[in-house]
């Protein structure tokens, strides 16, 4: 079962409260997503942790109802280095 | 947990730590299941490091159980001298940043 983009951005938003999302969908098809979430309570965790926090604010629905979930994490320190 | 879990999370344990570089998959090496695996793959072929592989697809057990493992709801995962590393967007990221070469140097 497909998921709407909205709908993964809200999850994730009531959880991750400073979180900023972008989502893709990358096939078109409402089922294979790429999403970029980068907030501040990200500091200081592992990529693994960063990544396990967003699955936790998903419920349970990454690996079932959503299939394929591109993710890239970050905190907003690494975006400035970036440029 | 029933016994076949905790029999799977014995055998997970087993196979991670018998194996340096170790990823379950949805699939082989040669022939992978899925876009995610694929990815992880063509990574740890890039390396050149070598590297065993566990099709989760051949036992609901082990599918079941590794995402239980490492508190992980997807596959591919890649665990290394026993820890576990990521998956293929995390591997991606280390295969960019030089980080993940850096890991399997002892074993390229």
């Amino acid at each position: 079962m497909a998921m709407a983009a909205a709908e993964i951005e809200r999850l994730i938003i009531a959880s991750i409260p400073d979180a900023e999302v972008t989502i893709r969908d990358l096939a078109g098809d409402g089922d294979h997503y790429a999403a970029r979430v980068v907030s501040r309570s990200f500091e200081g965790m592992s990529r693994i942790k960063q990544h396990q926090a967003v699955y936790a604010a998903l419920g349970g629905r990454m690996g079932g109802e959503l299939h394929a979930l591109q993710l890239e994490t970050a905190v907003p320190q690494t975006e400035t280095n970036r440029e | 947990m029933s016994d076949t879990q905790t029999d799977a999370q014995s055998r997970i344990a087993d196979i991670v730590g018998k194996n340096d570089v170790v990823l379950f998959m949805k699939g082989t090496a040669l022939f992978p299941q899925c876009g995610f695996s694929s990815r992880a793959i063509a990574i740890l072929d890039r390396l050149g490091a070598p590297y065993e592989t566990v099709d989760v697809l051949q036992d609901p057990d082990i599918r079941q159980g590794i995402k239980e493992y490492s508190d992980w709801p997807t596959v591919p995962q890649l665990y290394v001298r026993g820890e576990f590393v990521g998956g293929s967007d995390i591997m991606m990221e280390m295969f960019e940043s030089g980080e993940l070469q850096q890991l399997l140097g002892n074993e390229a």
